[in-house]
């Protein structure tokens, strides 16, 4: 039983807005990140797969732009406890960068520009549910928020949405990221509030 | 590794000041809290009479005083947590608390590295419990706060700041205003910028820990000047606020 705080009435309960638990609704974009924003030029940019055989597959921007793109329009959920429900966003599926790779791995790690990492199951970003995104409601993905292109994985906390990304290592063992060596969830499934580690 | 689960603990309101017009520092006993850095953050979950509850993040205000933890809550306008807790909540109210969170943004006291500590308005909180983790530690690791303000009611721990800066050896305080400077001072209110980072952080950029908190204009701002002046971007710890 929940500790009850006398005189605590909170907001009007809205039943039709469906949140996971310990969720609030902004209509604003929060931006969180652990250092400063890193600026990427698209001529520079490059995203590389690496399998846990060694073998590389390198993209340019241009290679990105060339594939078919998705607009996919979804709920964010931070561990920060805020949620912001029907985001749209463009990029490339990861099930269309990832169907020649050959690999028997269970695990990725995305790499990104500045260092940071996180870890995911390798089957969480296949099947429709992870893309390379690089427009957030119509424009060119904003620096603070991961531009000029951030993976992006809904269906887990914001976290390992990783911004700036610029590869995925896939790993037969798994690999502790950058938040998940600090006591964050190794998952993060918002529905099962899997905030930290134990969750 | 197995981790145990950090668990929600009950926690009691002991004690509340005030610290500026908007803010109010709640002391809340939490019988069995395991300790904390100086950086680190709590989740606050409060639940109504009907069952309906909600979670905030707040930073720690003082370092680890075993059973007894401080939060400084700025008030949000039109916030459904912010304005409760630093108006209504009453001494010997619970809420239930759980953590700490959070082992990126924290200062050790045997860190012996010089360390530079920028906040935004209430981005000052993590930051004052570096300050105070150092004073309680006896740290002789220079420290520079620079603390950037609206107006001089808006300093938080003002008295304490003062009192610090002036006691703790090789504890640098220096307060900036944006919108209204007191009388008298030198600068002109105006949002920090580069050339005043450049005049008041250390020249010599490599091995200073450095911790940024604040709004994100705020955070992007004075970390894209640190890297300008020759700061390491991956030596640069930040914390937002929305």
């Amino acid at each position: 039983m929940d500790i009850v705080t006398p005189g605590f009435r909170g907001r009007a309960r809205d039943s039709s807005q469906h949140l996971p638990p310990g969720q609030y609704l902004v209509h604003d974009f929060p931006v969180l990140s652990a250092g400063p924003t890193p600026y990427v030029d698209t001529d520079e940019w490059a995203f590389t797969v690496t399998t846990e055989t060694g073998e590389r597959r390198t993209w340019s921007w241009r290679d990105l732009m060339a594939l078919p793109q998705e607009t996919p329009t979804v709920d964010l959920h931070c561990v920060t406890k805020w949620s912001k429900l029907a985001t749209t966003w463009r990029g490339v599926s990861l099930d269309v960068l990832l169907e020649d790779v050959e690999s028997a791995a269970d695990f990725v790690l995305a790499r990104s520009y500045g260092g940071y990492t996180t870890n995911l199951p390798l089957e969480d970003l296949l099947d429709g549910q992870a893309w390379i995104v690089h427009e957030f409601d119509g424009e060119p993905l904003a620096p603070a928020h991961g531009g000029p292109a951030r993976l992006l994985v809904p269906h887990l906390y914001l976290w390992k949405s990783a911004k700036w990304v610029n590869g995925l290592d896939l790993l037969t063992d798994d690999e502790p990221g950058f938040w998940e060596q600090l006591g964050y969830h190794e998952y993060g499934d918002p529905w099962r509030e899997q905030r930290y580690a134990g969750d | 590794m197995v981790q145990s689960r950090l668990g929600w603990r009950r926690a009691q309101l002991v004690a509340r000041r005030d610290e500026s017009p908007t803010a109010v520092t709640l002391v809340l006993g939490v019988p069995g809290w395991p300790g904390h850095l100086a950086g680190q953050h709590v989740d606050v979950r409060l639940t109504a009479a009907d069952g309906y509850s909600t979670q905030r993040s707040y930073s720690l205000a003082a370092p680890d005083h075993g059973a007894r933890v401080e939060l400084t809550v700025q008030v949000v306008t039109d916030g459904e947590v912010s304005p409760f807790l630093a108006r209504d909540l009453a001494v010997g109210d619970p809420v239930e608390l759980r953590g700490p969170v959070g082992g990126w943004f924290v200062w050790r006291p045997g860190q012996p590295q010089r360390a530079l500590l920028l906040a935004g308005g209430s981005g000052v909180v993590p930051l004052m419990a570096m300050v105070r983790a150092r004073h309680e530690s006896g740290s002789a690791a220079p420290m520079h706060l620079v603390y950037s303000v609206r107006t001089p009611t808006d300093v938080f721990y003002a008295e304490e700041l003062r009192q610090r800066s002036d006691q703790d050896y090789g504890l640098r305080v220096t307060v900036v205003h944006t919108r209204e400077a007191p009388a008298g001072a030198e600068r002109a209110a105006h949002r920090l910028d580069a050339a005043d980072l450049a005049a008041l952080v250390w020249p010599e950029a490599d091995d200073v820990l450095t911790f940024v908190c604040g709004p994100t204009a705020f955070v992007d701002a004075v970390s894209d000047a640190l890297v300008s002046l020759g700061y390491d971007a991956g030596a640069i710890r930040t914390e937002r606020y929305g």
